[in-house]
């Protein structure tokens, strides 16, 4: 553990997280949209444990920030899913670009 | 080097080409195949990081709870396993799109090598697991509350929703 450098793990989860972003910006399917959110999460959750394990590794915190994240993810996921799914059944598409029913 | 580092070495490879096939592939459905890859070489990441419960965690919650909810949410959306006809997997900004994330790679890149992290590589002592139930009891009780009622308000709110 020890040789491997910080900065690693930061560019592992940068690249990750941009990864994430081009697929939550950029896909046109609804579903895709929310996988690609799922995945810069993930890249969020990288940094905290590195920088718990390497910063402060006496305190619990940043594992309990994980565990917490990690909550808000699966809420998040189960939430948008939902949506999704109630979008599909009544406007009959996943396609993001269809649904602007809230766009001016 | 050393075999950890060529171990990180491959699982970030992993990871990361898991997430690139996952935004690039045709259809969803694929794509979510993808993601659970991803998951899991984050949870690999987490065991090199010595974080061992983050890691199970990881598998339960990422590859097993939220991949088999979005592969449910594919499923029940007939039309969705196709990729659409006449439609590229991306909208008209995604040119756009990849260069501002490249640009925020790239800035980010330089940001994590220039400064001067105050590491601190102290060995985990004790029982990792021990201690961490032990504080969501004591110290981190309130968090642990948000968060549990966080979880009921979601998990009515999705059933609410998805409802007929």
């Amino acid at each position: 553990m020890p040789d491997i450098p910080l900065s690693w793990y930061l560019i592992v989860a940068s690249a990750l997280f941009c990864i994430g972003l081009f697929g939550a910006l950029s896909r046109r399917n609804a579903i895709g949209i929310l996988m690609g959110i799922e995945v810069m999460l993930n890249a969020v959750n990288i940094n905290l444990v590195a920088f718990w394990r390497y910063i402060t590794p006496q305190a619990l915190t940043g594992q309990v920030f994980v565990i917490v994240s990690i909550t808000v993810a699966a809420a998040e996921a189960a939430v948008g899913l939902a949506l999704i799914l109630a979008i599909f059944r009544s406007r009959d598409t996943v396609n993001i670009e269809d649904v602007h029913l809230m766009k001016w | 080097m050393s075999i950890t580092q060529v171990a990180f070495i491959l699982i970030s490879a992993i990871t990361l080409g898991s997430a690139l096939a996952m935004v690039t592939s045709r259809t969803v459905f694929v794509a979510a195949l993808w993601m659970v890859a991803a998951f899991v070489g984050v949870a690999a990441l987490y065991i090199l990081l010595e974080a061992g419960f983050l890691a199970a965690i990881q598998l339960l919650i990422y590859a097993g709870g939220i991949a088999v909810l979005i592969l449910f949410a594919i499923m029940l959306t007939p039309r969705v396993m196709q990729p659409m006809e006449g439609l590229s997997r991306f909208n008209d900004q995604w040119m756009f799109v990849a260069a501002v994330s490249a640009f925020l790679f790239a800035g980010l890149w330089a940001l994590a090598i220039r400064t001067d992290w105050p590491v601190n590589l102290q060995r985990v002592t004790g029982d990792n697991i021990f201690l961490l139930g032990r504080g969501f009891m004591t110290q981190y009780l309130l968090p642990f509350e948000v968060t549990s009622i966080l979880l009921l308000v979601a998990l009515v709110g999705a059933i609410v929703i998805a409802r007929d």
